[in-house]
């Protein structure tokens, strides 16, 4: 872990519906610049955990503080606003509108400019927008209405709209799910380089260990609700609660295992 | 003590038949997700069916057989309804179907007139229920206990049905998770069906109940189509106990609330409704609508704003439009006037439809609301028409901002319901509240200055603030702001996590609409010379919505197109025919199955196609038909 | 793009509608036109048009108008007043009509009596109720026919006035008819009756009306006499809940209206017995001048004539005898013509006075009763008009000055 202060800081974060823990006393840390993966079996929390970082939902209990500032009980808007871009499991873009537009909403927010009644929008910031297309190799689509984008376009134009904050934090919530096995290495891989380029500090939650392991820096396993293990991919492949959770879900893992293991 | 049991007894007998038809509704939208506005004119049917075969079959077992027939008669006429006409458009945005109901009430409004004639019809009592029994010395109607019982019995034979036959777990299931059943290889359509016919069923059985103690006329559709709305929002869309609690609770209210404030029962119920929609918005028993539904506005081809040339097109548009009055008659002139003022109207429900995604239901109260203004400035100030244009949709924009406030929290039928509620909130005052607003007289004698008092010259000024108003709508579209409020549209969820404060953007969205909608009632009130409840009435914020769908709800600025259309066509119909209901229903149900992006959407349709045919001549007809198709969509 | 359809339309719109404007009156042709609620209330308004259409057919097999031919222009306004403003646009600027007759409801006759002044019109209003057509709103371009919301009132308070109850309760529509009916009402009776009590009153929404739990709420302060002002369904639920319940056994009821055929018709043999009403029994009323319009008229439509045929009716001879009487269609002249012309009626002879412009048309006040399972009027007298108008000095305190 490097020496600065951390992008992200949780605390015992608590949730639980109708009696049932959904997260439990979840904490760690990311720290600038760092790519971490939060993974586990199905309905272990992740998509919950995620949802409290940006503030989507209010935790029960415990504490988010991002870049050193408490944010736990911020509305999404104000959470992006600290420099948090976010991605979904399906992707939410704005249909009606082309790709570059996508684009210019987000930059046109970023610069406080919501509440314009009269600004052209379609001049707003256009060099900055094609400059983020450019990013996630999308330049030629500027023009296209997002509706008839493919699924993995819509998830590189997501990234992009992500990006407009320029970020200190990237949340990213199966990136890669829905997509081609070709197209997910291609963009976890542009999703890392735009990290290191620009420090931003990416956390996210995956299915395909061959992802997980070729690009996190730290995996965070969460089973049940609470954090079971945390370390470097091959600690964490290590760990035997983590085999024998994945264990448990049948023989998939094993071939996953397998597989990431060889890359 | 006695008074208050036998108050409360009377109260439960209101309570059965709004029971009877709100259950109906409730199935309905439970499994289909439409919300029949043609619930009230089913109602009406059985009452009539029912008058109809009581009269000719005599005796007991003729009464209560014609009353049972009436209301399968009439739910045969709901099965073929569902089938010719719902069928099309279950996969419509909510909007839609709202409006095609609506135009089926029309429609039956004039047909029972035609029918059965324009008098009042008064039917047989009930044998064996004709007089009344002795409750605590006071006399309570023995039908009135027949009816207690019935909503109760309705009630367990609804449970029986939903949880005891197969049809009813289907029904159920569907009304979970429709896609679920449709995966269980149930023959959907005939579920959906079914379903419509007994909604329609219960709706006519609630009919055909009031006979013995209602007169059948006419209106009786739209008298309970609002009081089942209310109770039907009020118990959560879809719930049966719900319905029947709210049934209960509304008509109690009602009984009781008439002994404090015998003149507030109109206005009673809205406000309990808007209590309940604000603090549950789903209603008492309601859940809340798993996935968000397709809101009008989302083609899939982007807005752009004009081009060079268009907007010299637009121009000499306008120069022609300024014209008019070298050429055309005093009437004309008139008419003109009025098309200018409605398409102004239109065009903020249509910035509030399209780019907001808000479709509502009551946009009339801001446009009544701006006639208001300018009627009381005029009347109790005595202040001078600029003033009264300036200041007078001031009333309209502080009812947007309250309405707004709490309108923009819900989206979808519930957001239309609320929106009606508040118009009728606001029609209940005006016309009530006699010393000030003339009630139901209205304000008279609100005629423009001298300077612009000739008709050209008041055509002139509408034609100029519309225009201006117009065109700062067109700049907004496309402002940060108009982008905003579309992406709050497109994805709450996306536009949320980029910053963009939704509820905020909205209710903002809802205040320009509301403000210009005022500003139309202005310019209304000194054309007319005089301001009357009806101006904020349903009838209105419909007229709104059929200008929005004729021209195109996905098109930037179809609704002045829409407006121009359908009013003028209105006003022609109204000067020439007296079943202009009938022609009118006719119309919009024509324009939501056949023609459902309006007459815009369908021009730019058209354009675009035969933009991409010359751009793909040079390549194999194949892929210009995969085009077309792929834009047909 | 859109804006290039707006310039078709309107262009197309603004000649088709300056075409009419062009055509210019026939000499041998007076045309007049008419407004009223065809569409919206159609059992009220169909006898209405009857009465007219016979009255036309008769001035004109009489030589028309001083030999040149009456034409009717008739519109329907849907119950709307400003869809009214724009059918009265229509007649006056379109097809340059004389005069504007007609109209139902009182905020329709209201705004086309505001057009009227404002484009100084002739009006002859026919039906609407509101004494505000005459008083508060009074101007010199309106006439109305029908006899106003206060002279039903004196006529029913002259009848109250008579009985020995002291405990009054009311029931009206919460609107501005029913609320100035109960206004009007209330005063006259007191006037009359300084020991008269108000115990007691229901507003139930117009058209609207939960009858049992009014009925009920009604017979718990235990009034001794009821005014009703509710008509039409509210007045049929009102009705049953009322007789069910025994509300008005042993209670004196004062009703507006009710023994007009078309509110007392539907309520066949539910009809209640005994009340008080104004109202036109067609069938018991034996002058010559009645006799021959029921003869006319039952032999032209094979069905016998409401209240509204008889306002139809005397609504366009009047327009006839003003239009003769002016010999001109100038409207000062019309107005000069019409105020305290002396002419003929189904009830009687009429005029209309100067002060307000208010006919002197009456109505019959008698009881209601069920005979052959329908409900009549009985012991029915016709009251003069004239009789009951509010006093000049009344109407000079609240009609604006010209």
């Amino acid at each position: 872990m490097s020496g600065t202060a951390p992008v992200l800081e949780v605390e015992g974060l608590t949730k639980s519906y109708g009696g049932v823990h959904a997260v439990r006393g979840v904490s760690f840390s990311v720290a600038q610049g760092e790519i971490v993966a939060l993974i586990g079996p199905n309905g272990a929390g992740k998509t919950t955990c995620f949802n409290m970082l940006n503030g989507q939902i209010p935790p029960d209990a415990g504490r988010v503080r991002l870049l050193g500032e408490d944010t736990t009980d911020c509305p999404p808007r104000v959470v992006w606003r600290r420099g948090v871009g976010r991605t979904f499991q399906i992707t939410a873009t704005f249909s009606t509108m082309t790709v570059r537009e996508n684009i210019q909403v987000a930059l046109a927010s970023h610069a406080s400019r919501t509440f314009n009644l009269w600004r052209s929008m379609p001049d707003f910031a256009r060099r900055d927008a094609d400059a983020l297309l450019g990013l996630v190799d999308m330049a030629g689509y500027a023009d296209r209405p997002c509706g008839e984008l493919a699924y993995g376009d819509l998830k590189r134009l997501e990234l992009a709209v992500a990006l407009a904050n320029n970020p200190r934090l990237l949340l990213m919530d199966e990136p890669t799910a829905g997509m081609a096995p070709k197209e997910r290495v291609a963009l976890m891989r542009l999703v890392a380089r735009i990290a290191r380029e620009r420090t931003i500090g990416v956390l996210f939650t995956e299915h395909d260990m061959d992802v997980v392991f070729e690009h996190a820096e730290r995996v965070l396993v969460l089973n049940r609700g609470q954090l079971i293990a945390e370390g470097t991919p091959a600690s964490v492949r290590r760990d035997p609660q983590v085999r024998a959770i994945y264990l448990g879900e049948g023989l998939l893992y094993e071939g996953g295992q397998h597989e990431g293991a060889n890359g | 003590m006695s008074f208050y049991v036998v108050q409360f007894l009377t109260g439960l007998a209101s309570a059965a038949s709004l029971f009877l038809v709100a259950s109906g509704l409730s199935i309905i939208f439970g499994v289909t997700r439409i919300v029949n506005f043609a619930h009230g004119a089913f109602y009406m049917l059985g009452a009539y069916m029912a008058f109809t075969l009581t009269e000719r079959l005599s005796g007991t077992v003729g009464f209560w057989g014609g009353i049972v027939l009436a209301a399968l008669a009439v739910a045969a006429v709901g099965a073929a309804v569902e089938m010719i006409l719902l069928r099309r458009i279950y996969k419509s945005p909510e909007l839609f179907q709202l409006l095609a109901t609506f135009g089926l009430t029309l429609m039956v409004e004039d047909l029972v007139v035609i029918l059965w004639g324009p008098d009042d019809l008064l039917g047989r009592r009930a044998p064996g229920f004709r007089g009344a029994i002795d409750v605590f010395g006071q006399n309570l109607p023995s039908y009135d206990l027949f009816l207690i019982v019935i909503g109760p019995v309705v009630l367990g034979a609804l449970w029986l049905l939903f949880h005891r036959t197969r049809w009813g777990v289907l029904v159920r299931a569907a009304t979970q998770d429709r896609d679920m059943v449709a995966a269980l290889g149930v023959n959907q359509k005939w579920l959906f069906t079914s379903v419509f016919a007994a909604g329609v069923f219960l709706a006519a059985l609630g009919g055909a109940l009031q006979i013995p103690r209602d007169a059948v006329n006419h209106t009786m559709d739209l008298r309970i189509i609002v009081d089942v709305f209310v109770v039907v929002v009020i118990g959560g869309l879809g719930s049966i106990t719900g319905a029947f609690a709210a049934a209960v609770l509304v008509s109690e209210l009602n009984a009781f609330g008439i002994l404090v404030f015998p003149k507030i029962s109109i206005i009673l119920v809205f406000l309990v409704m808007a209590a309940v929609l604000i603090v549950r918005p789903w209603g008492l028993f309601g859940k809340a609508e798993t996935a968000p539904r397709r809101t009008p506005g989302s083609a899939v081809r982007p807005w752009r704003p004009l081009t060079f040339a268009e907007r010299v097109a637009v121009a000499l548009v306008f120069a022609a439009a300024a014209s008019l009055p070298l050429f055309g008659g005093n009437y004309a002139i008139s008419v003109a006037t009025e098309i200018v003022i409605f398409a102004l109207f239109a065009a903020s429900l249509h910035f509030l439809m399209s780019a907001g995604g808000l479709a509502s239901f009551g946009h009339a109260a801001y446009f009544g609301l701006g006639s208001y203004g300018v009627a009381l400035l005029a009347k109790l100030a005595g202040a001078p028409m600029l003033v009264c244009l300036l200041a007078g949709p001031l009333l309209g924009l502080a009812g947007a901002v309250v309405f707004g406030f709490f309108a923009v929290r819900l989206s979808g039928v519930y957001f239309a319901m609320l929106t009606l509620a508040f118009a009728q909130i606001a029609w209940s005052v005006a016309f009530q509240w006699v010393e000030v607003t003339g009630g139901d007289n209205g304000l008279l004698g609100i005629w423009p200055a001298r300077l612009v008092a000739t008709p050209a010259r008041f055509y002139w000024l509408s034609l100029a603030i519309s225009a201006a108003l117009v065109v700062a709508l067109r700049v907004m579209v496309f402002s940060p702001f108009g982008y905003a409020l579309r992406a709050t549209r497109d994805s709450a969820l996306r536009g949320e996590a980029i910053g963009i404060d939704g509820k905020r953007v909205q209710w903002i969205a809802f205040v320009i609409a509301g403000t210009i909608a005022a500003v139309a009632g202005a310019l209304f009130a000194y054309l007319k010379g005089s301001v009357f409840p009806d101006s904020l009435g349903i009838s209105l914020s419909v007229d709104g919505l059929v200008m929005v769908l004729l021209g195109g709800v996905e098109t930037v600025s179809g609704a002045i197109v829409g407006a121009i259309v359908y009013k003028a066509l209105n006003i022609w119909l109204v000067s020439q025919t007296e079943l202009s209901k009938l022609v009118l229903g006719g119309l919009i149900i024509v324009l939501v199955v056949a023609f459902p992006r309006g007459i815009v959407g369908m021009a730019e349709l058209v354009v675009d196609r035969l933009r991409r045919r010359a751009q793909l001549s040079a390549s194999p007809p194949s892929a210009a038909l995969a085009q077309d198709i792929e834009s047909a969509k | 793009m859109q804006w290039s359809k707006i310039s078709l339309v309107t262009a197309a719109l603004a000649a088709a509608l300056s075409a009419g404007t062009t055509s210019a009156l026939a000499q041998a042709e007076i045309k007049i036109g008419e407004i009223n609620s065809y569409s919206a209330l159609p059992s009220f308004t169909e006898p209405y048009r009857k009465g007219w259409q016979l009255a036309v057919e008769e001035i004109n097999a009489a030589g028309g108008i001083k030999g040149k031919k009456l034409i009717v222009i008739s519109k329907d306004d849907g119950g709307k007043p400003a869809d009214a403003v724009t059918a009265a646009n229509e007649l006056v600027a379109s097809e340059n009509v004389a005069m504007i007759t007609g109209t139902f409801f009182s905020n329709i006759g209201l705004a086309v009596s505001d057009y009227a002044k404002q484009k100084q019109v002739f009006f002859l209003a026919g039906e609407p109720l509101t004494d505000a057509v005459t008083m508060a709103h009074g101007n010199k371009y309106t006439f109305r026919m029908r006899p106003s919301n206060y002279m039903q009132a004196a006529m029913l308070a002259e009848e109250a006035a008579k009985l020995p109850a002291k405990r009054w309760a009311t029931v009206a529509p919460n609107y501005e008819y029913g609320q100035s009916a109960v206004a009007v009402f209330k005063a006259l009776l007191s006037a009359k009756r300084p020991d008269v009590q108000w115990v007691s009153e229901q507003w139930p929404p117009q058209g609207k009306i939960d009858a049992g739990p009014v009925v009920q709420a009604l017979a718990a302060d235990k009034p001794e006499a009821i005014l009703n002002v509710t008509f039409g369904p509210d007045l049929v639920k009102f009705v049953r809940e009322g007789n069910t319940r025994g509300l008005f056994k042993d209670r004196a009821v004062v009703s507006f209206l009710t023994g007009e055929p078309e509110y007392l018709d539907p309520l066949k043999d539910e009809t209640p017995d005994g009340w008080i009403v104004t109202g036109y029994p067609w069938y018991s009323i034996s002058t010559p001048a009645h006799d021959a319009f029921l003869k006319a008229y039952q032999a032209k439509y094979s069905d016998y004539p409401r209240l509204g045929s008889v306002v139809g009716y005397e609504l366009i001879k009047a327009a006839a005898a003003i239009l003769a009487k002016a010999d001109s269609t100038d409207t000062d002249k019309l107005i000069a013509a019409a105020e305290g012309i002396k002419l003929g009626s189904p009830f009687g002879e009429i005029t209309f006075r100067p002060a307000d412009h208010q006919s002197t048309l009456g109505a019959f006040v008698g009881k209601t009763a069920v005979k052959d399972g329908k409900g009549v009027m009985v012991d029915a007298v016709y009251r003069d008009g004239a009789n009951y108008l509010p006093s000049e000095a009344d109407v000079a305190k609240v009609r604006p000055k010209e």
